[in-house]
Protein backbone atom coordinates (compact mmCIF):
# COMPACT_ATOMS: atom_id res chain seq x y z
CA UNK A 1 0.00 0.00 0.00
CA UNK A 2 1.47 3.34 -1.02
CA UNK A 3 1.08 6.46 1.09
CA UNK A 4 -1.71 8.03 -1.01
CA UNK A 5 -4.50 5.48 -0.29
CA UNK A 6 -3.46 5.57 3.39
CA UNK A 7 -3.65 9.40 3.49
CA UNK A 8 -6.99 9.45 1.63
CA UNK A 9 -8.59 6.74 3.81
CA UNK A 10 -7.51 8.47 7.02
CA UNK A 11 -8.57 11.86 5.60
CA UNK A 12 -12.17 10.76 4.88
CA UNK A 13 -12.54 8.87 8.17
CA UNK A 14 -11.19 11.79 10.20
CA UNK A 15 -13.24 14.37 8.26
CA UNK A 16 -16.45 12.66 9.42
CA UNK A 17 -15.31 12.82 13.06
CA UNK A 18 -14.11 16.43 12.68
CA UNK A 19 -17.51 17.49 11.30
CA UNK A 20 -19.24 16.04 14.38
CA UNK A 21 -16.75 17.72 16.73
CA UNK A 22 -17.18 21.04 14.89
CA UNK A 23 -20.96 20.90 15.41
CA UNK A 24 -20.47 20.59 19.19
CA UNK A 25 -17.78 23.29 19.39
CA UNK A 26 -19.92 25.71 17.36
CA UNK A 27 -22.94 25.03 19.57
CA UNK A 28 -20.87 25.72 22.71
CA UNK A 29 -19.03 28.76 21.32
CA UNK A 30 -21.88 30.58 19.59
CA UNK A 31 -24.45 29.91 22.34
CA UNK A 32 -22.32 30.22 25.48
CA UNK A 33 -18.89 31.87 25.23
CA UNK A 34 -15.81 31.26 23.11
CA UNK A 35 -13.11 31.54 25.79
CA UNK A 36 -14.35 28.56 27.84
CA UNK A 37 -15.12 26.66 24.63
CA UNK A 38 -11.53 27.09 23.41
CA UNK A 39 -10.22 26.10 26.85
CA UNK A 40 -12.24 22.86 26.60
CA UNK A 41 -10.99 22.32 23.05
CA UNK A 42 -7.36 22.88 24.08
CA UNK A 43 -7.69 20.54 27.10
CA UNK A 44 -9.13 17.78 24.89
CA UNK A 45 -6.35 18.24 22.31
CA UNK A 46 -3.75 17.96 25.11
CA UNK A 47 -5.29 14.67 26.34
CA UNK A 48 -5.41 13.34 22.77
CA UNK A 49 -1.78 14.34 22.16
CA UNK A 50 -0.76 12.51 25.36
CA UNK A 51 -2.62 9.38 24.23
CA UNK A 52 -0.87 9.49 20.82
CA UNK A 53 2.50 10.10 22.50
CA UNK A 54 2.04 7.05 24.75
CA UNK A 55 0.23 4.66 22.41
CA UNK A 56 1.96 5.55 19.13
CA UNK A 57 5.51 4.42 20.01
CA UNK A 58 4.22 1.52 22.17
CA UNK A 59 2.09 -0.01 19.44
CA UNK A 60 4.90 0.14 16.88
CA UNK A 61 7.07 -1.96 19.22
CA UNK A 62 4.71 -4.94 18.83
CA UNK A 63 5.74 -7.67 16.36
CA UNK A 64 4.02 -7.06 13.00
CA UNK A 65 2.02 -10.32 13.11
CA UNK A 66 0.59 -9.62 16.56
CA UNK A 67 -0.06 -5.99 15.60
CA UNK A 68 -1.97 -7.01 12.47
CA UNK A 69 -4.01 -9.62 14.36
CA UNK A 70 -5.09 -7.21 17.13
CA UNK A 71 -5.45 -4.11 14.99
CA UNK A 72 -7.16 -6.06 12.20
CA UNK A 73 -9.72 -7.46 14.64
CA UNK A 74 -10.39 -4.01 16.13
CA UNK A 75 -10.68 -2.35 12.71
CA UNK A 76 -13.00 -5.07 11.38
CA UNK A 77 -15.26 -4.76 14.46
CA UNK A 78 -15.16 -0.96 14.22
CA UNK A 79 -15.82 -1.00 10.46
CA UNK A 80 -18.74 -3.43 10.77
CA UNK A 81 -20.28 -1.11 13.40
CA UNK A 82 -20.03 1.83 11.00
CA UNK A 83 -21.43 -0.22 8.13
CA UNK A 84 -24.31 -1.51 10.27
CA UNK A 85 -25.37 2.03 11.20
CA UNK A 86 -24.87 3.38 7.66
CA UNK A 87 -26.92 0.53 6.14
CA UNK A 88 -29.74 0.97 8.69
CA UNK A 89 -29.78 4.70 7.87
CA UNK A 90 -29.65 4.15 4.10
CA UNK A 91 -32.53 1.65 4.36
CA UNK A 92 -34.67 4.01 6.41
CA UNK A 93 -34.56 2.09 9.70
CA UNK A 94 -32.62 4.86 11.42
CA UNK A 95 -32.93 8.59 10.81
CA UNK A 96 -30.08 10.07 8.76
CA UNK A 97 -27.55 11.83 10.98
CA UNK A 98 -28.41 15.47 10.49
CA UNK A 99 -25.77 17.98 11.68
CA UNK A 100 -28.30 20.85 11.53
CA UNK A 101 -30.72 19.12 13.93
CA UNK A 102 -27.84 17.85 16.11
CA UNK A 103 -26.65 21.48 16.32
CA UNK A 104 -30.12 22.73 17.28
CA UNK A 105 -30.38 20.10 20.05
CA UNK A 106 -26.97 21.11 21.46
CA UNK A 107 -27.90 24.81 21.25
CA UNK A 108 -31.19 24.24 23.10
CA UNK A 109 -29.41 22.31 25.86
CA UNK A 110 -26.65 24.95 26.06
CA UNK A 111 -29.16 27.80 26.39
CA UNK A 112 -31.00 26.02 29.20
CA UNK A 113 -27.88 25.25 31.28
CA UNK A 114 -26.91 27.70 34.07
CA UNK A 115 -23.58 29.58 33.91
CA UNK A 116 -21.23 28.20 36.57
CA UNK A 117 -17.62 29.29 37.20
CA UNK A 118 -15.31 26.46 38.25
CA UNK A 119 -11.55 25.77 38.40
CA UNK A 120 -10.66 29.06 36.70
CA UNK A 121 -13.08 28.45 33.82
CA UNK A 122 -15.72 31.16 33.48
CA UNK A 123 -18.36 28.90 31.88
CA UNK A 124 -18.00 25.28 33.00
CA UNK A 125 -20.84 24.06 30.74
CA UNK A 126 -19.19 25.42 27.56
CA UNK A 127 -15.83 23.98 28.69
CA UNK A 128 -17.15 20.46 29.36
CA UNK A 129 -19.36 20.40 26.24
CA UNK A 130 -16.41 21.34 24.05
CA UNK A 131 -13.97 19.06 25.94
CA UNK A 132 -16.19 15.96 25.77
CA UNK A 133 -17.16 16.50 22.14
CA UNK A 134 -13.61 16.96 20.91
CA UNK A 135 -12.23 14.16 23.12
CA UNK A 136 -14.82 11.58 22.05
CA UNK A 137 -14.63 12.33 18.33
CA UNK A 138 -10.85 12.80 18.61
CA UNK A 139 -10.40 9.34 20.15
CA UNK A 140 -11.81 7.80 16.98
CA UNK A 141 -9.36 9.91 14.93
CA UNK A 142 -6.49 8.74 17.16
CA UNK A 143 -7.59 5.12 16.84
CA UNK A 144 -7.71 5.35 13.03
CA UNK A 145 -4.37 7.19 12.78
CA UNK A 146 -2.52 4.79 15.06
CA UNK A 147 -3.98 1.56 13.62
CA UNK A 148 -3.58 2.51 9.96
CA UNK A 149 -0.25 4.25 10.49
CA UNK A 150 1.30 1.48 12.59
CA UNK A 151 0.17 -1.27 10.24
CA UNK A 152 1.72 0.49 7.27
CA UNK A 153 4.78 1.61 9.26
CA UNK A 154 3.86 5.12 8.19
CA UNK A 155 2.29 6.99 11.10
CA UNK A 156 3.53 10.23 9.49
CA UNK A 157 1.31 9.74 6.42
CA UNK A 158 -1.68 8.87 8.63
CA UNK A 159 -1.08 12.01 10.73
CA UNK A 160 -0.94 14.10 7.52
CA UNK A 161 -4.31 12.66 6.40
CA UNK A 162 -5.90 13.34 9.81
CA UNK A 163 -4.40 16.83 10.15
CA UNK A 164 -5.54 17.77 6.63
CA UNK A 165 -9.09 16.62 7.46
CA UNK A 166 -9.18 18.63 10.69
CA UNK A 167 -7.77 21.75 8.96
CA UNK A 168 -10.19 21.52 6.00
CA UNK A 169 -13.22 21.01 8.28
CA UNK A 170 -12.11 23.75 10.73
CA UNK A 171 -11.45 26.32 7.97
CA UNK A 172 -14.77 25.50 6.31
CA UNK A 173 -16.51 25.82 9.69
CA UNK A 174 -14.87 29.22 10.32
CA UNK A 175 -15.91 30.43 6.85
CA UNK A 176 -19.55 29.34 7.04
CA UNK A 177 -19.88 29.71 10.86
CA UNK A 178 -22.49 26.93 10.86
CA UNK A 179 -22.60 23.14 11.10
CA UNK A 180 -21.63 21.42 7.86
CA UNK A 181 -25.10 20.00 7.20
CA UNK A 182 -24.68 19.76 3.43
CA UNK A 183 -21.93 17.17 3.69
CA UNK A 184 -23.35 13.75 2.69
CA UNK A 185 -22.38 12.30 6.06
CA UNK A 186 -24.05 8.91 5.71
CA UNK A 187 -22.39 8.31 2.34
CA UNK A 188 -19.01 9.21 3.90
CA UNK A 189 -19.67 6.90 6.84
CA UNK A 190 -20.66 4.14 4.44
CA UNK A 191 -17.37 4.60 2.56
CA UNK A 192 -15.34 4.67 5.78
CA UNK A 193 -17.12 1.55 7.06
CA UNK A 194 -16.21 -0.25 3.83
CA UNK A 195 -12.54 0.78 4.10
CA UNK A 196 -12.23 -0.08 7.82
CA UNK A 197 -13.90 -3.46 7.32
CA UNK A 198 -11.78 -4.29 4.26
CA UNK A 199 -8.45 -3.30 5.83
CA UNK A 200 -9.40 -4.90 9.15
CA UNK A 201 -10.29 -8.16 7.45
CA UNK A 202 -7.12 -8.08 5.36
CA UNK A 203 -4.74 -7.32 8.24
CA UNK A 204 -6.57 -9.53 10.74
CA UNK A 205 -6.38 -12.57 8.46
CA UNK A 206 -2.71 -11.84 7.73
CA UNK A 207 -2.08 -11.66 11.47
CA UNK A 208 -3.76 -15.07 11.85
CA UNK A 209 -1.22 -16.48 9.37
CA UNK A 210 -3.11 -16.28 6.06
CA UNK A 211 -1.30 -15.56 2.80
CA UNK A 212 -3.70 -13.58 0.61
CA UNK A 213 -3.85 -14.59 -3.07
CA UNK A 214 -2.06 -11.78 -4.93
CA UNK A 215 -0.62 -10.39 -1.67
CA UNK A 216 -1.49 -6.66 -1.23
CA UNK A 217 -3.35 -6.68 -4.57
CA UNK A 218 -6.07 -8.74 -2.82
CA UNK A 219 -7.24 -5.44 -1.31
CA UNK A 220 -8.17 -4.27 -4.81
CA UNK A 221 -10.71 -7.12 -4.87
CA UNK A 222 -11.67 -7.09 -1.19
CA UNK A 223 -12.71 -3.41 -1.06
CA UNK A 224 -15.16 -3.63 -4.03
CA UNK A 225 -16.55 -6.94 -2.73
CA UNK A 226 -17.21 -5.45 0.74
CA UNK A 227 -18.79 -2.42 -0.98
CA UNK A 228 -20.98 -4.58 -3.23
CA UNK A 229 -22.18 -6.80 -0.37
CA UNK A 230 -22.93 -3.78 1.84
CA UNK A 231 -24.81 -1.96 -0.91
CA UNK A 232 -26.69 -5.20 -1.59
CA UNK A 233 -27.72 -5.44 2.07
CA UNK A 234 -28.83 -1.78 2.03
CA UNK A 235 -30.91 -2.30 -1.15
CA UNK A 236 -32.46 -5.49 0.24
CA UNK A 237 -33.38 -3.82 3.56
CA UNK A 238 -34.70 -0.69 1.83
CA UNK A 239 -37.00 -2.85 -0.28
CA UNK A 240 -38.15 -4.87 2.75
CA UNK A 241 -38.75 -1.65 4.69
CA UNK A 242 -40.79 -0.14 1.86
CA UNK A 243 -42.90 -3.28 1.41
CA UNK A 244 -43.67 -3.60 5.12
CA UNK A 245 -44.34 0.15 5.40
CA UNK A 246 -46.95 -0.11 2.61
CA UNK A 247 -48.45 -3.23 4.18
CA UNK A 248 -48.54 -1.70 7.65
CA UNK A 249 -49.92 1.72 6.77
CA UNK A 250 -53.30 0.89 8.27
CA UNK A 251 -51.69 -0.58 11.41
CA UNK A 252 -50.68 1.51 14.45
CA UNK A 253 -47.01 2.59 14.65
CA UNK A 254 -44.69 0.36 16.67
CA UNK A 255 -43.04 1.63 19.82
CA UNK A 256 -39.67 1.22 18.08
CA UNK A 257 -40.52 3.53 15.21
CA UNK A 258 -41.28 6.28 17.69
CA UNK A 259 -38.13 5.91 19.78
CA UNK A 260 -35.12 3.97 18.50
CA UNK A 261 -35.82 4.76 14.87
CA UNK A 262 -35.17 8.44 15.25
CA UNK A 263 -31.97 8.31 17.27
CA UNK A 264 -28.57 9.11 15.80
CA UNK B 1 -14.28 5.25 42.58
CA UNK B 2 -16.34 2.20 41.49
CA UNK B 3 -18.69 4.50 39.56
CA UNK B 4 -15.76 6.06 37.73
CA UNK B 5 -14.34 2.63 36.89
CA UNK B 6 -17.74 1.44 35.69
CA UNK B 7 -18.25 4.45 33.43
CA UNK B 8 -14.66 4.10 32.14
CA UNK B 9 -15.34 0.45 31.29
CA UNK B 10 -18.72 1.29 29.75
CA UNK B 11 -17.11 3.95 27.57
CA UNK B 12 -14.48 1.57 26.18
CA UNK B 13 -17.05 -1.20 25.73
CA UNK B 14 -19.24 1.16 23.73
CA UNK B 15 -16.23 2.52 21.81
CA UNK B 16 -14.80 -0.86 20.78
CA UNK B 17 -17.75 -3.30 20.85
CA UNK B 18 -20.55 -0.87 19.99
CA UNK B 19 -24.23 -1.66 19.54
CA UNK B 20 -23.95 -5.39 18.87
CA UNK B 21 -21.47 -7.52 20.83
CA UNK B 22 -22.27 -10.55 18.66
CA UNK B 23 -20.52 -8.91 15.69
CA UNK B 24 -17.34 -8.59 17.75
CA UNK B 25 -17.70 -12.18 18.99
CA UNK B 26 -18.10 -13.55 15.45
CA UNK B 27 -15.01 -11.64 14.24
CA UNK B 28 -12.88 -12.90 17.16
CA UNK B 29 -14.06 -16.51 16.74
CA UNK B 30 -13.48 -16.36 12.97
CA UNK B 31 -9.94 -15.09 13.54
CA UNK B 32 -9.25 -17.89 16.03
CA UNK B 33 -10.60 -20.54 13.62
CA UNK B 34 -8.55 -19.01 10.76
CA UNK B 35 -5.38 -19.22 12.88
CA UNK B 36 -6.21 -22.84 13.78
CA UNK B 37 -6.83 -23.81 10.15
CA UNK B 38 -3.59 -22.15 9.02
CA UNK B 39 -1.28 -23.35 11.78
CA UNK B 40 -2.83 -26.71 12.79
CA UNK B 41 -4.37 -27.96 9.54
CA UNK B 42 -2.18 -26.20 7.00
CA UNK B 43 -5.21 -24.65 5.22
CA UNK B 44 -4.67 -21.15 3.83
CA UNK B 45 -8.15 -20.01 4.94
CA UNK B 46 -8.05 -16.47 3.51
CA UNK B 47 -11.74 -16.70 2.64
CA UNK B 48 -13.00 -17.39 6.18
CA UNK B 49 -12.77 -13.91 7.74
CA UNK B 50 -14.50 -12.05 4.87
CA UNK B 51 -17.32 -14.63 4.87
CA UNK B 52 -17.63 -14.35 8.66
CA UNK B 53 -17.73 -10.53 8.41
CA UNK B 54 -20.53 -10.64 5.81
CA UNK B 55 -22.45 -13.19 7.90
CA UNK B 56 -21.98 -11.12 11.08
CA UNK B 57 -23.25 -7.99 9.32
CA UNK B 58 -26.27 -9.81 7.86
CA UNK B 59 -27.09 -11.37 11.25
CA UNK B 60 -26.77 -8.05 13.05
CA UNK B 61 -28.94 -6.24 10.46
CA UNK B 62 -31.54 -8.98 10.66
CA UNK B 63 -31.70 -8.70 14.45
CA UNK B 64 -31.87 -4.89 14.30
CA UNK B 65 -34.73 -4.84 11.81
CA UNK B 66 -36.79 -7.96 12.59
CA UNK B 67 -40.37 -6.83 13.25
CA UNK B 68 -39.38 -3.17 13.22
CA UNK B 69 -40.56 -1.89 9.85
Amino acid sequence: MTALPLVLTVFVACAVEAIEALTIVLAAGLTREWRSTFQGLAAALLVLAAIVAVLGPTITLLPLTALRLVVGALLAIFGLQWLRKAILRAAGYKALHDEASAYLREVAAAKAAPEVRRRGVSDWYAFTLSFKGVLLEGLEVVFIVITFGANQHNIGAAVIGAAAAVVVVTVTGIVVRAPLSRVPENALKFAVGIMLTSFGTFWGAEGAGVRWPGSDAALLVLVPVVAAVSLGYAAWLRRAHRISAVAGRSEPRTAWSETEGVTG
Amino acid sequence: MMRALKSFGAFWYDFVIGDDWQVAAIVVVALAVTALLVHAAGVNAWWLLPLAAFAALAWSLHRATAGKS
